[in-house]
């Protein structure tokens, strides 16, 4: 086990643990941001740099400070290590110029983009973003692309965070999906715009922090926070059943996994389940969930007004 | 003049096939580590040395090599990095094109001594008449008994490929390249872990890069202590440098480090000159990433002693009137040219280089470039100075890989020392689309 204090926050966490699963046990302002970190899938994080954080005191061994901020899902924890995020100067300013760096050239669409009130970077700007910008340039633009029947890529509000590159690895049967080219025009490719078809390819919508893939099915359907999330399950034989609908009266509009209180998936779920099983008659609804993220989506308090209560 | 260690025949005719290479005492280093020494003592020898690497980092390379990983049953690698793709850069292919047969000999001798049995030459795909040089150059190391099973007799086994990347100055990047030889996209890794440790298929991996080991061709030969006695303090033996810019003679010359600045630029031994009689207005020491230096601590430190051609002395200073050795490529600007043109150059190779894994490089080379295109065409703003300067300071440290920094720091250096340039190209919109900015109309330090 290890000691360690994050904005004079102590904890204690098993050795090998990031400095940013150990905030996250703490809880509360102190968690770095993470936009591609993903804790169910392997080899995820690094290359966003919003989690950035200041290691004061290396550990009880070597108190030395580290000389550079370090990426908070990607570094362990030391005995003793003391980290700064939120009470560093030195993170938060260079936590808003990531946030400005991931929207120089997002398309900030968000009154027409189907993530709005359940994007990250739309949380992330409002939190930790200044509200000008100070690019002057055209900003890059892609053609959508349908990635087969049920899945809509609008590359230009991607943020390059590789997990749907990590879903279609490590969830699918055969990796037909990955990114091309280089910088700030590397693209989220199927190659040959080959349709990603395989059972469990809807993922990379809920794993996706943005409006870069979205759900065909539930295009320009309702805006998310209309719509009533409940905690319904049914048997399948492909996965594990459990799923959240999001009610509009007594129709279904979507089916997505669940997402934990860090917005991330335990329980992939298939596309059968997501895409072919709308009906609520083909689902026990267990009752409102409770969506604790600070989005627009939590703003509705359906569990209040939830006739079942889990 | 100093002495060669590397290209000291690389004139002979004929050089490049193996009889001739061999005439000159090629291929002795293996002969002496494989018969005489054990894998422990040529690592001993290098650390005597003191070679530090060659490909722009200078770490010391024996350190390097102890670091290795040496877990039972698992195969460990040497790669050659011959990506050389830094702008500037040019003495690997030099080398290769001229000697292959020293770098097949420094991979054999070191190979040998991290116990390495299969090693691979992994080369920038734009150097591809080069592939055929080495390829060749190989084949005949094969028929001679040089590479293959157990060479001379010593039990020694040892196979020899070289790869050909793509074309991306990434690829350079240890942990990328590595990615780009398992076949993959040239990524850089996320350290740790390092390559000593998990490098290629996960196996215990050095990469140094072609001069590093060629250089260990000699060390084993005439010892490390010899080697060790060319240079001064911590800048041991010689150095390949590429010298290109405004000057009367450009090319790759070996130097011994230690040789004064001004004597590399001025005499006729190295560059020359400043061609056609021009005054000499910057100089890059060490490739397009490291800091651009003044006309007047170019030949002088900031503490008015003479600058060396060393790790330590060409770094004297700090950032803030120091550069670096870097990998070498030394590049020379005569009076007439502009050193914004030149930072905007210098931000569209980071640009199309980045590989885009994080977003503070990504969007920030991308977004550099464009500022600095404004500029050069008579379209800046006086902000545009210090926005440039905070991007670069936004980058640099934040990033995965160094190529962040290699982007930062060639724009806070021209801002720190050219600042008045940049404000020129914004006060004289008209002008600099007309010609460039050069000494012109600034007082020369007397005696530059
Ligand atoms: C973006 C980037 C490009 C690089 N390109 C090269 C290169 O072309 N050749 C090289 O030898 N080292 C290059 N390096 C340095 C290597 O990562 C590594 O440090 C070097 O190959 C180690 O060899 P050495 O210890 O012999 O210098 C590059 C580093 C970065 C960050
Ligand atoms: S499409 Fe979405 S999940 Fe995939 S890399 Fe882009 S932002 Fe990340
Ligand atoms: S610093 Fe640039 S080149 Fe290096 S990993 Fe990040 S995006 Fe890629
Ligand atoms: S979450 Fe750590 S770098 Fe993206």
């Amino acid at each position: 086990m290890a000691k360690v204090t994050i904005d004079g926050f102590e904890t204690e966490v098993p050795d090998g643990t990031t400095i940013l699963n150990a905030a996250r046990q703490i809880g509360g302002d102190i968690v770095p941001p993470a936009m591609c970190y993903y804790s169910t899938l392997k080899g995820s994080g690094g290359k966003c740099r919003t989690c950035l954080v200041k290691v004061t005191k290396g550990s009880e061994k070597d108190p030395r400070p580290m000389p550079k901020l370090v990426a908070s899902c990607q570094t362990t924890v030391m005995d003793g290590m003391e980290v700064a995020n939120i009470t560093s100067e030195e993170v938060t300013k260079a936590r808003a110029g990531v946030v400005e760096f991931l929207l120089l050239n997002h398309p900030l669409d968000c009154p027409i983009c189907d993530q709005a009130g359940e994007c990250s970077l739309q949380d992330l700007a409002f939190e930790h973003g200044a509200a000008g910008t100070r690019y002057e340039f055209d900003r890059r633009t892609f053609e959508k692309i349908d990635i087969g029947p049920y899945i809509k890529l609008h590359m230009t509000r991607c943020i390059l965070c590789y997990r749907c590159v990590f879903v279609a690895n490590q969830l699918t049967d055969q990796r037909v999906h990955g990114i091309i080219g280089r910088g700030d025009h590397a693209e989220i490719s199927t190659y040959i715009e080959k349709a990603i078809e395989n059972d469990f390819s809807g993922n990379v919508i809920d794993v996706c922090p943005v409006g870069a893939l979205t759900d065909r099915t539930f295009r320009f359907k309702s805006r998310v926070w209309f719509l009533n999330p409940m905690d319904a399950h049914r048997d399948c034989p492909t996965c594990s059943g459990k799923a959240v609908v999001w009610m509009y009266g007594k129709e279904i509009y979507r089916v997505t996994a669940r997402k934990d209180q860090n917005g991330e998936v335990h329980d992939f779920i298939c596309n059968t389940c997501r895409f072919h099983t709308k009906s609520p008659d083909q689902w026990t609804i267990e009752g409102a969930r409770q969506i604790d993220r600070h989005s627009v989506i939590s703003q509705g308090h359906y569990s209040e007004n939830a006739q079942t209560v889990r | 003049m100093g002495r060669k260690l590397l290209l000291e025949h690389a004139h002979v005719p004929g050089i490049n096939t193996y009889e001739v290479y061999r005439k000159h005492g090629g291929y002795r280093s293996v002969e002496k580590a494989l018969k005489s020494m054990t894998p422990d003592e040529v690592v001993e020898e290098v650390k005597k040395s003191g070679l530090r690497g060659r490909g722009g980092a200078g770490f010391p390379t024996g350190m390097k090599w102890s670091f290795l990983a040496k877990p039972e049953g698992v195969p460990r690698y040497l790669v050659c990095n011959a990506d050389e793709s830094e702008p500037g850069t040019f003495k690997d292919r030099y080398l290769m094109e001229k000697i292959p047969h020293l770098l097949i000999e420094g991979m054999i001798t070191s190979s040998y001594a991290l116990g390495a049995n299969t090693s691979y030459i992994y080369i920038r795909g734009e150097y591809s008449w080069i592939v055929f040089i080495l390829e060749k150059a190989i084949k005949e190391a094969y028929a001679a008994g040089w590479l293959g099973k157990n060479i001379m007799g010593s039990g020694f086994d040892f196979d020899l490929y070289v790869n050909p990347g793509a074309g991306a100055y990434i690829c350079g990047e240890e942990t990328a390249l590595i990615e780009s030889l398992e076949g993959k996209r040239g990524n850089p890794r996320i350290k740790p872990p390092f390559p000593a440790v998990k490098g290629l298929w996960q196996c215990p991996t050095v990469v140094n890069n072609v001069e590093t080991i060629a250089a260990v061709v000699p060390i084993v030969n005439d010892g490390g202590e010899e080697y060790a006695k060319i240079g001064i303090g911590k800048s041991t033996g010689t150095k390949l440098i590429s010298a290109s810019g405004n000057i009367n003679k450009p090319g790759v010359y070996e130097i011994e480090l230690g040789v004064s600045v001004e004597d590399f630029i001025y005499s006729d031994e190295w560059c020359g000159g400043i061609k056609n009689g021009k005054r000499i207005k910057a100089c890059v020491p060490g490739g397009s990433s490291v800091p651009i230096l003044p006309h007047f601590l170019i030949t002088k430190t900031a503490a008015g002693e003479n600058r060396l051609m060393t790790y330590e002395s060409l770094a004297d200073g700090g950032f803030a009137t120091g550069s670096m050795l870097g990998s070498g490529g030394f590049i020379v600007y005569d009076e007439d040219q502009c050193i914004v043109r030149n930072t905007f150059n210098f931000s569209r190779f980071y640009h199309h280089e980045s590989c885009g894994q994080c977003s503070p490089c990504r969007e920030g080379t991308g977004w550099m470039e464009k500022v600095l295109w404004r500029m050069e065409n008579g379209q800046g703003k006086m902000s545009d100075i210090d926005l440039l300067a905070d991007i670069a300071k936004k980058i640099e440290g934040n990033t995965i890989c160094p190529l962040g920094d290699a982007a930062a720091w060639p724009v806070s250096a021209a801002i720190r020392h050219f600042r008045e340039e940049f404000e020129w190209h914004v006060n004289e919109p008209k002008a600099c689309m007309e010609r460039n900015y050069g000494l012109v109309k600034e007082p020369v330090a007397a005696g530059v």
